[in-house]
């Protein structure tokens, strides 16, 4: 079976970005030419059958975050934007299990019909800033064009005319990319006026962040953009009724965007037998760490965490074995050996008592210290804590001193106790204001379960047990 | 110094592209930070008097995203990839290494003033882990070896040491 490969399989192997021409010529754009003939509401709809899910996972459980249940009728109707947020609110409609919901279902809660609002917004979520995340790199990269596609295609569902693409500062080459797609499609009449000859206008602009992991939160992004310091707003309201200055907003991950001219182009039906699972379409997974050959692969949603790190990634590098590996970035839970055979999607990961996150996975090998690998992430989150509460701007500072402590040799028996502590009350999902510092905890409370041997060994030997006696560091 | 009218003209084009002036804030603290890389007390004062903020409300943005620099730094920045992926492959080695060959720790700049060090939170090219970023140019899948070459090509003359 060759199994197709949507996203990636027209890229150029040169690494060079594909040009406008190039683009059109493997179906560019013909997924826009479908939705355009299309009312706003079938589109939706036809995303919504795809059964599409979020692929951001930007460490801020999406489950947590969009998880609650949807109303399937709801695109069918007219809703108020203060319906929607009364809806939103009410608590038994939340759902704390981590099965995000669909971009469609996603899409259906913008203000549609005679309670339309003008403007309204799209905003690409490229800040990918998660340590062991890149995937959205790859495909700003190698194809830009799939992006704005998806972009416009989500902003005529919507009904929005403008859209911002907010990328992360490192990703220079991906800007140039972007800015000079965006020339191409304004010039090639899918951005500006009347797009295809149709009455529907839009503009996407660029915006690189000057640098802070919590922009990846969507509405500290929102914040990012109106030129303000990147602390998360109060929720409710959700983005679709008060987003970007106050207007309803969808804000979605490049690698969602990108899917959604191919569903557009060959169908709902198409891209959920893409799948393994009944999350429908493909995934780009990544490994990072010591394996044989690191890198990226665009594969059926659900293929196993063995294939992945076995077959494409060749396998563990000569003299290092695994140990276990944070399945989707950084903020994700550590899994071992033992849940290799887990198909990599959203439901399956999350009932091992992980996340699927990004699907870009960190291999912790056996001669690597798993407390100084959590110590790492967790220096991480506490400098890009925004310190707009208690909680994430203490706790996170309190917990790195605990593990420098202990990698120093200065751990005490009390401290595995102490950690897990935090990682309790720190990972309370309501505790903090976003999902920021409960991410933070996910490799610390998982280390501690799989590997608090570990943790023993630092206090019982006064120092770490993977460098020499008496070395530094 | 005064932000210049090029720089002027720069930050008011961009002012099409957000419908309030403050959006432009970030943006236009990259443009005046500009060749000499860090933003004066001026710079901050001249943009918020352009996009009409008060100079505590810019510095507020200034002091809180990474990328904005308010004091001085090196002819070069460099930027050590300390994210998750890059320490398990190697990155402590390469820290004891740069420290070594510039003799400065991150968050320094050496005494002629030619590098900047500073820490820098994941690049996002984890699979081409150990990187550094020297300016805006990529280093990927580095060994403390490479170093010395890498640095060499920033340093007029070579290194001194």
């Amino acid at each position: 079976m060759t199994r197709e490969r949507p996203l990636t399989g027209h890229l150029r192997s040169d690494g060079l970005a594909l040009s406008l021409g190039e683009y059109e010529a493997v179906g560019g754009y013909q997924g826009l030419r479908a939705a355009l003939k299309m009312a706003p509401h079938q589109v939706i709809k036809v995303v919504q059958d795809s059964t599409l899910g979020g692929r951001g996972g930007a460490g801020f459980s999406a489950g947590r975050k969009w998880s609650f249940v949807p109303d399937e009728d709801l695109h069918k109707r007219h809703v108020f934007p203060h319906e929607m947020v009364t809806m939103i609110e009410e608590p038994d409609q939340w759902d704390h299990v981590s099965a995000g919901f669909t971009t469609g279902v996603k899409w259906s809660f913008m203000p549609k019909g005679e309670c339309a609002v003008s403007p309204a917004y799209v905003v690409a979520n490229a800040d990918e800033m998660e340590p062991g995340v890149f995937k959205d790199r790859v495909l700003m990269e190698g194809n830009p064009h799939q992006l704005i596609e998806g972009m416009i295609i989500t902003a005529h569902a919507i009904g929005a005319n403008t859209g911002y693409i907010f990328s992360r500062w490192a990703y220079k080459k991906a800007a140039r990319c972007i800015e000079k797609a965006i020339s191409e499609a304004r010039e090639g009449g899918y951005l500006g006026e009347h797009i295809l000859g149709t009455d529907f206008n839009m503009e996407i602009y660029l915006h690189t962040s000057a640098g802070r992991y919590v922009c990846g939160e969507a509405t500290a992004l929102l914040n990012s953009l109106e030129g303000r310091r990147a602390n998360p707003r109060a929720k409710p309201p959700h983005t679709a009724a008060v987003g970007l200055w106050g207007r309803p907003t969808d804000v979605n991950n490049v690698e969602t965007l990108s899917n959604v001219p191919h569903i557009l182009q060959k169908g709902a039906d198409w891209y959920k037998d893409l799948s393994l699972t009944d999350e429908g379409g493909t995934k780009i997974y990544g490994v990072s760490g010591r394996v044989k050959g690191p890198g990226w692969w665009e594969l059926p949603m659900g293929t196993t965490a063995r294939e992945i790190i076995e077959e494409h990634a060749g396998g563990m590098a000569d003299g290092y074995r695994l140990r276990g590996f944070l399945p989707g970035g950084a903020s994700t839970d550590f899994l071992l050996a033992e849940h290799l055979d887990v198909p990599m999607d959203v439901k399956s990961v999350s009932a091992l008592g992980s996340r699927m996150g990004c699907g870009t996975m960190i291999i912790l090998d056996d001669k690597t210290c798993p407390v100084g690998m959590v110590n790492n992430v967790m220096r991480f989150f506490a400098r890009e804590s925004c310190g707009w509460c208690t909680p994430c701007r203490e706790g996170l500072p309190w917990t790195v001193r605990v593990l420098n402590a202990m990698e120093a040799g200065e751990g005490r028996p009390e401290d595995i106790d102490r950690l897990y502590a935090h990682a309790c009350w720190i990972g309370e999902p309501d505790g903090t204001f976003c999902a920021l510092a409960p991410g933070a905890m996910e490799p610390l409370q998982s280390a501690l379960t799989y590997f608090e041997d570990d943790f023993r060994e630092h206090i019982r030997l006064g120092r770490c047990p993977w460098r020499p006696e008496g070395g530094a560091r | 110094m005064a932000i210049s009218p090029h720089e002027q003209r720069e930050i008011e084009a961009l002012l099409r592209t957000y419908p309030t002036r403050r959006a432009v804030a970030l943006e236009a603290l990259k443009i005046v930070q500009g060749p000499k890389k860090w933003v004066t007390d001026q710079d901050l004062r001249d943009v918020a008097a352009l996009l009409q903020m008060t100079p505590a409300e810019l510095d507020s943005l200034a002091t809180f995203y990474s990328q904005i620099f308010r004091r001085p730094v090196g002819e070069h920045v460099i930027r050590l990839c300390d994210g998750v992926s890059c320490w398990i492959m190697g990155e402590t080695g390469l820290e004891e290494h740069l420290s070594r060959l510039l003799g400065i720790g991150p968050g320094e700049t050496t005494p002629d003033r030619r590098f900047t060090w500073l820490p820098v939170s994941c690049l996002g090219v984890c699979e081409q882990a150990p990187a550094i970023m020297i300016d805006d140019d990529l280093y990927t899948r580095i060994q403390s070896e490479d170093l010395d070459a890498i640095l060499e090509r920033y340093a007029d003359g070579g290194l001194e040491k």
